[in-house]
């Protein structure tokens, strides 16, 4: 009987996660009669469209063990850069569009090759591109642009009716949303640049021995994760019709605690893209309850997405040092960095020789 | 073409050189294209002027510059600062009128020159809340063994509801004039502020450098396991590190609400665990650990805000200055990668050898 209960231990994290999500909600319903309609769900969705969108984006970046904090940025620039073009130039929407997510690709990928070819950390690099999209911005417009264009409004204004629920709709972001977390869990789990991604996290220096094509794909990571936070931005700006500098601060942040609460590691090479799916709804879940409470101020929100991802990120060192305990002797399971250390040795020596 | 190779790796190996050679280049750009940036006059009987007023706002980076130098040579990284300072802030202004934080009260009380708490415990106050907030980062890195960067997120995202909690969602507007003098003061015509920071970097570079601790921290940053093995408690290197740096966060969030007279939970700090990286980054100590000099890393906070007032005074605004400074900082990291590094020393010693 408990053989057949048996839940494959990888998939802990994930489950944890949504069982969270689900006992929160229900705690929520209970308190709350807003939160009974269908309608409150499919709003954490359309309100958390874009956070989704750059959380998938996340994820891949994060399974290689790297870092992307310029998302937020890019969000911002997306939205003055497409505001300006629109309303400023008056070029069509239809030539705006793939522009912004070519200027995603672009930015993306050039941070990812200085990543790669400078051997510069992630954050560093990403951290410079934080500075400079969100100064961008400034150069572009200081005040707020209002955006009139009638294509962005019918999008803006669309509601999509849901099959089988009365009264109950998703926004066109909600829905491009959904469609980015299909396709990113096909690209993650069924394609071999997928494998790639998750055996660059595994160990970086193997991969590089198997003869995969370790340096294009963590470009392509990064071009990844710029292409979703430039959609998200497009996303973002249609939900406000306008782009401003000082839109979306801190969703770098967001992003990532919902990657933690995902159940993916930090440390790479494990975790699913469904689980970042969960780990936004439980974050979009959070403000929420407080907003419903209504006498919790805003600001407990940072406290409990803070609390929740260290939580978390306990939770995965405890699997973490399990998992190692199981195959490596007790010396390295109190030292996970020795592993990195000694891979990143390893790398020092192989460039030396060459 | 030795004695050109060997001034070549003289002038390279000295931490001291890339971030003096960048300060450099700003003073010498300010020399031609900003009118009035060398003036130093005497006002009220203290010094005043651009250069005056880099050190003066310098002191709060350059202090969290200190602290980060540490943590970052042990290869770690505290993205917990700028919510410390807002934390520090926070508290301090909150003990100097705790009915502040409450929007019921009358405003004539509000505007009384006049302290609720002693002064010296405001501060001690507040630097011992900013010190629990590092040992706290220590303890999640060192004990349980959370990466740096993750276990301080925890309190950069956390960290700045924490401060909206202790000021109570309001902006604390302070009207009690001496704790002014910490961050507005001047003593013999020198900011005060400077006057803070020099005496923790004393006594930091006492710990670091008097001692072996210094030693114990590069050894750490190396290899945390060689270290263990060679009798380094690396557990407790790694956790004085993170409050020390909690610490300076601390000093510098005070230094903040005193400057600006008020403590504003949102955007105290804002961007600074940025800026102090990038300080240490520009100092020349590298990311993944290893040799540090804190003197460079006090340069290196000099280097960003006198861009940060060059931008100023050229009439740059100050939301767009980030751009070039994301500019200049991608710049300065790809000068220290170790590629650049060995393309330049070819270069170098190819010229010498045709020579």
């Amino acid at each position: 009987m408990t053989q057949r209960l048996k839940i494959d231990r990888k998939y802990v994290p994930v489950l944890t996660t949504i069982v969270v999500f689900a006992l929160l909600y229900l705690y929520g319903a209970v308190l709350y009669k807003g939160m009974r309609q269908p309608q409150a769900f499919f709003n954490l969705l359309i309100n958390n469209a874009f956070l989704l969108i750059t959380s998938i984006g996340m994820t891949f970046v994060i399974l290689t063990e790297g870092i992307d904090l310029s998302v937020g940025s890019m969000i911002a620039l997306t939205s003055v850069a497409s505001a300006a073009l629109l309303e400023k130039v008056g070029l069509s929407p239809f030539i705006v569009l793939p522009l912004m997510l070519l200027m995603g690709i672009v930015f993306g990928g050039g941070m990812g090759a200085i990543i790669h070819f400078f051997k510069v950390q992630p954050f560093i690099v990403t951290l410079a591109g934080f500075f400079f999209f969100r100064g961008l911005c400034f150069f572009i417009s200081l005040d707020a642009i209002p955006i009139t264009d009638p294509f962005y409004r019918t999008l803006a204004l669309t509601r999509i009716q849901i099959p089988f629920f009365e009264r109950a709709f998703l926004s066109i972001g909600a829905v491009v949303s959904l469609i980015v977390l299909v396709v990113g869990m096909y690209v993650a789990h069924y394609t071999r640049f997928g494998r790639t991604v998750y055996a660059i996290g595994g160990n970086e220096q193997s991969a590089r021995l198997m003869g995969l094509p370790v340096g294009r794909t963590k470009i392509a990571v990064y071009a990844i994760s710029g292409f979703c936070s430039a959609l998200a931005g497009i996303v973002f700006s249609i939900s406000l019709l306008s782009g401003h500098g000082l839109y979306a601060q801190m969703v770098e942040l967001d992003a990532i605690a919902s990657v933690v609460i995902g159940g993916t590691l930090l440390s790479g090479g494990y975790g699913y893209v469904i689980g970042t799916f969960f780990g936004v709804l439980v974050t979009g879940l959070i403000q929420m309850l407080i907003q419903f409470n209504g006498e919790l101020s805003s600001w407990w929100t940072r406290i409990a997405v803070g609390a929740l991802t260290l939580i978390f990120i306990g939770v995965q060192s405890y699997f973490a040092s399990r998992r190692q305990g199981r195959t490596l002797s007790g010396m390295e399971t109190s030292f996970p960095d020795a592993a990195q250390t000694a891979a990143a040795a390893e790398d020092a020596l192989t460039i030396d020789t060459s | 073409m030795d004695q050109s190779t060997s001034i070549w790796h003289k002038l390279r190996d000295s931490q001291l050189f890339w971030p003096l050679l960048a300060l450099g280049l700003i003073m010498l750009f300010n020399l031609f294209f900003t009118p009035g940036f060398y003036d130093i006059e005497v006002k009220d009987g203290h010094l005043s002027g651009f250069l005056i007023d880099i050190l003066n706002r310098g002191s709060m980076l350059m202090l969290m510059a200190i602290g980060m130098t540490m943590v970052i040579a042990t290869g770690g990284v505290d993205l917990s600062v700028g919510a410390v300072v807002a934390i520090s802030a926070a508290t301090a202004t909150v003990l100097i009128n705790p009915a502040l934080a409450n929007q019921l009260i009358s405003s004539e009380e509000l505007i009384q020159d006049v302290t609720r708490t002693p002064l010296w415990l405001c501060i001690v106050a507040a630097l011992a809340v900013s010190t629990l907030c590092g040992l706290w980062n220590g303890l999640l890195v060192s004990r349980a063994r959370i990466q740096p960067m993750v276990a301080t997120l925890v309190l950069m995202v956390a960290g700045r509801g924490i401060a909206q909690l202790i000021t109570n969602g309001q902006i604390i507007t302070v009207y009690y004039s001496p704790y002014f003098f910490i961050g507005n003061g001047y003593l013999l015509g020198i900011p005060f502020s400077l006057f803070i920071t020099a005496i923790v970097l004393v006594l930091v570079w006492l710990l670091a450098r008097g001692t072996a601790f210094g030693l114990f921290v590069e050894s750490v940053g190396i290899n945390a396991r060689s270290s263990f093995f060679s009798g380094i408690n690396e557990q407790n290197v790694k956790l004085i590190v993170y409050t020390i740096c909690g610490f300076c966060a601390g000093v510098a969030g005070l230094i903040y609400s005193s400057n600006v007279k008020s403590a504003d939970a949102n955007n105290a700090g804002w961007g600074a665990e940025l800026d102090a990286i990038l300080a240490v980054v520009i100092g020349g100590t590298l990311m993944t650990g290893g040799r540090f000099s804190l003197l460079a890393s006090v340069i290196g906070a000099l280097v960003i805000q006198s861009i940060s007032t060059t931008m100023y005074a050229v009439g740059v605004p100050a939301m767009a200055a980030m751009a070039i400074k994301g500019l200049i900082v991608l710049v300065v990291v790809l000068l220290y990668s170790e590629q650049t590094k060995s393309v330049l020393t070819n270069f170098v010693e190819r010229v010498g050898a045709q020579s």
